[in-house]
């Protein structure tokens, strides 16, 4: 009964996944793909918990923060580069 | 050009940026009986230091961490090589590790390993060669 469950609720994320998907190829603005990559890496850090649990192991717990960390920075970088057009800047003038 | 303010993103960064720090230590000294090790630990480190960057600028974080990270790669290496020279003191061949069970004052037993001086040496370098490439795009005018 809880495979079924967890099997369900990985066809679920994945069917998110892929819905976001269409919005980064069919996305009209730099925003909203940047916006939609996030929300797939937060799809995909629930899938590795539930893949987890699937194949009774511990091992994944590192890869899921590891991917919130990931997410986190590529996010803000992207969003500095749609902000300012540079990512790292050599000296702020302020 | 619009006046801009970063005052989240500098708070968000001067508090994720030690959880990062201390979640990389955490990933180097489990690598033995765990996923994780030198290698991941490395790049968690680099993007900490990446967080900083993005956050700040190359001359604030040059100010607060003044290393010189081409030196940081020589550092490495020696600790790789030095682990590999020390076999060769006790008439062992090349690389060969030693391990054993010390009773530490705090820690009780404790199973130290001459790999985890090798295994510094691999972070020490992923390290140098991230930062080293990262810092010389960003400051590519």
């Amino acid at each position: 009964m809880i495979k079924i469950m967890l099997t369900a609720a990985l066809v679920l994320f994945s069917v998110a996944i892929a819905i976001a998907l269409y919005r980064i190829i069919s996305g009209p603005s730099l925003p909203d793909r940047v916006v939609a990559m996030d929300m797939i890496v937060v799809n995909l850090i629930s899938a590795v918990a539930i893949i987890s649990i699937l194949l009774e192991t511990k091992a994944f717990l590192e890869v899921i923060l590891i991917l919130g960390i990931l997410a986190f920075i590529s996010t803000i970088a992207l969003s500095k580069y749609v902000e300012r057009g540079v990512i790292i800047e050599r000296k702020r003038n302020r | 050009m619009r006046k801009t303010n970063d005052l989240i993103l500098q708070t968000v960064t001067k508090i994720v940026s030690f959880m990062i720090f201390m979640f990389a230590l955490h990933i180097f000294f489990a690598g033995h009986n765990n996923p994780g090790g030198g290698f991941v630990g490395g790049l968690l480190t680099s993007g900490a230091i990446v967080l900083l960057l993005l956050a700040y600028d190359l001359k604030t974080v040059a100010g607060s961490l003044p290393i010189d990270y081409k030196i940081l790669i020589a550092v490495g290496l020696l600790f790789a090589v030095g682990t590999g020279l020390g076999s060769l003191v006790f008439d062992v061949p090349f690389l060969t590790h030693a391990h054993d069970i010390f009773t530490l004052p705090i820690l009780g037993e404790t199973h130290l390993h001459t790999a985890v001086l090798f295994d510094i040496g691999v972070y020490l370098v992923v390290v140098g060669t991230t930062m080293t490439i990262i810092q010389t795009i960003g400051e590519n005018e």
